[in-house]
């Protein structure tokens, strides 16, 4: 069999009709007329501008904002003190001293630990949202606050008063703890 | 028609010298006032809201008015000189000192020169008399504007070989090519223009400017009887303030920042100043010579009444025109990108140099036909 010629192995190439152009287009002057009538009608188009202080953006669904600590829909605090979003944060932003649960928490007694105190520095956190994905307990969320600032490095540090305030109150599908008392109660401990 | 004013010839001088304070107060008002109208008219044509924050601290509080100049950015002019008097001047250790100084100065001068001869309206007295309001109403006006306003170039030609920079050099190198090509086309271009006015027979002769807007009184505006000359006259007009699409020595995108690459705060704000002065006095220029001046519309009287009230609508209405043509320039920037140093020198010599001359000859020939009828039917 012979080897296909040129023109079978090439795709069929269109010549596109290149028309002169004509005098009025050579001179150029009623493409810039065209050109001119767009700018003008676009002067009295809505504004894409968004006045940020005064108009906020829509946060998106999923944003990975400011991480937070956040409470049960009974107030109580999530965070056992595992220390694992401290270990997994790329950064090295979280530090967090642990302690025990207070002794007047009654329905919280089992729990056995809670933070002392739990910081987030700001300077050094890079939103990567490692710190949710790793969490046990569901109590480390990034929400939807952006806006971060402060006149001193110590401002940026995020204590846990503040994280809690960030936080807030989310709502819980498992109720991990009760579910684990209620076990104990029934003799069923794992 | 002075003889209510007191004589002397200290009177007139400190007149003068106050006439001439208020002309460069407005002009350089104007110049303020069109770097804020490029800055919204930019924006507005890009889908932004432009500057729209600053104000006086008294001012916000006045209801309705005080946010609309706020939204307007009527302060901003304000802001923009003061920054660039308190910006840190900086001089690169590599400038020629004082080329390097005298710069900014040459390219501002001639720009406020030339306004000494601009007419921008007529005064009605009350003994009838009607005197043109100048500073200087010379008999050889538009001479003295080519004469003066080329020498701009010389501030920014200086700039770019003092500022010792390669790219301030080749902002320097393009604007003074760039001026010497169209500086031809535009002269050229005016020639027809002053042939058609001053032909034999009509009332006008010389080349005062205000003998051109008065000739355009009730009948057609020289744009309409002359559109080639009015369009070479613009596209010249546009190189020689080095506006888009024309701003070779510019041209930011390869050149930094052109012949002011080197140039900070004031310095840079006086070139600033300048530029946009030329196209206050240029927009000005071109409402004189084609549209009509002070003159209300084509084919019409002007509808005012001959006495003060009159003259100060024929400066509004003379304001006006220059301000619709200074939004002309800053619509064009907005539109047009700009033409490569090669396509403008292209433009200039090889096509509105001849179509200048032709335009010339053309009408050389109609003025004869017209000349030689009229001394046949006398």
């Amino acid at each position: 069999m012979p080897p296909p010629t040129f023109e079978l192995i090439m795709a069929k190439t269109v010549v596109l009709e290149r028309k002169p152009l004509s005098f009025s287009e050579r001179t150029y002057l009623p493409q810039i007329a065209t050109g001119l009538k767009t700018t003008f009608s676009n002067m009295f188009k809505p504004k894409v501008t968004l006045q940020y202080p005064e108009e906020k953006p829509v946060i998106p669904n999923n944003y990975r904002g400011v991480p937070t600590l956040v409470k049960d829909p009974n107030g109580r605090e999530k965070c056992v003190s595992c220390q694992l979003c401290e270990f997994v944060c790329p950064p090295k932003a979280i530090r967090i001293t642990p302690g025990s649960v207070p002794e007047d928490q009654d329905d919280r007694e089992h729990v056995e630990k809670a933070p002392q105190e739990f910081e987030i520095n700001m300077l050094r956190c890079i939103y990567c949202g490692y710190c949710q994905e790793v969490c046990p307990e569901e109590a480390i969320f990034l929400q939807d606050e952006y806006s971060s600032s402060g006149f001193t490095r110590e401002e940026m540090i995020n204590n846990k008063e503040k994280l809690y305030e960030l936080g807030g109150t989310l709502p819980d599908r498992h109720y991990k703890w009760d579910k684990k008392k209620e076990a104990e109660t029934d003799g069923n401990t794992h | 028609m002075m003889d209510w004013m007191p004589q002397g010839l200290w009177f007139e001088v400190c007149l003068k010298v106050f006439f001439a304070f208020m002309m460069v107060g407005a002009v350089m008002t104007m110049a303020g006032y069109s770097v804020l109208a490029e800055r919204k008219v930019s924006a507005w044509m890009q889908g932004r809201v432009g500057p729209n924050r600053t104000v006086l601290p008294f001012v916000e509080y006045i209801p309705i008015f005080g946010p609309l100049l706020k939204k307007l950015g009527m302060f901003q002019p304000l802001a923009d000189g003061l920054k660039f008097l308190f910006k840190e001047e900086i001089v690169p250790g590599h400038v020629n000192k004082f080329y390097y100084y005298l710069a900014p100065l040459i390219a501002l001068v001639p720009a406020l020169t030339t306004m000494t001869v601009l007419p921008f309206g007529q005064m009605y007295w009350n003994d009838g008399t009607v005197s043109t309001l100048a500073l200087a109403d010379l008999e050889v006006g538009i001479l003295f504007v080519f004469a003066v306003s080329s020498l701009g170039v010389y501030g920014i030609a200086l700039a770019g070989w003092s500022s010792n920079s390669k790219y301030s050099f080749l902002g320097g190198i393009r604007s003074s090519a760039q001026m010497i090509s169209y500086e031809l086309a535009m002269g050229l271009s005016l020639l027809p223009v002053f042939l058609w006015v001053c032909a034999p027979g009509s009332s006008e002769s010389g080349l005062s400017l205000s003998a051109i807007a008065n000739s355009q009184s009730g009948g057609a505006w020289l744009f309409l009887v002359q559109p080639l000359s009015a369009l070479i006259f613009l596209i010249a007009l546009f190189a020689e303030t080095n506006r888009l699409p024309f701003d070779m020595p510019e041209s930011e995108t390869d050149l930094v920042g052109g012949f002011h690459t080197e140039y900070g705060s004031f310095k840079f704000g006086i070139f600033f100043v300048a530029e946009y002065a030329h196209i206050v006095i240029g927009s000005a220029i071109f409402t004189v010579i084609f549209l009509g001046g002070w003159h209300f519309l084509p084919f019409m009287e002007d509808p005012w009444p001959a006495n003060w009230i009159g003259s100060l609508l024929g400066v509004g209405w003379f304001l006006a025109k220059t301000i619709f043509l200074i939004f002309f320039f800053i619509w064009i920037r907005w539109t047009l990108p700009r033409f490569r140093y090669d396509q403008v020198m292209h433009l200039g010599w090889s096509k509105l140099l001849p179509l200048a001359l032709v335009n010339l000859i053309v009408y050389l020939l109609i003025v004869t036909v017209i000349d030689q009828n009229a001394a046949a039917n006398l």
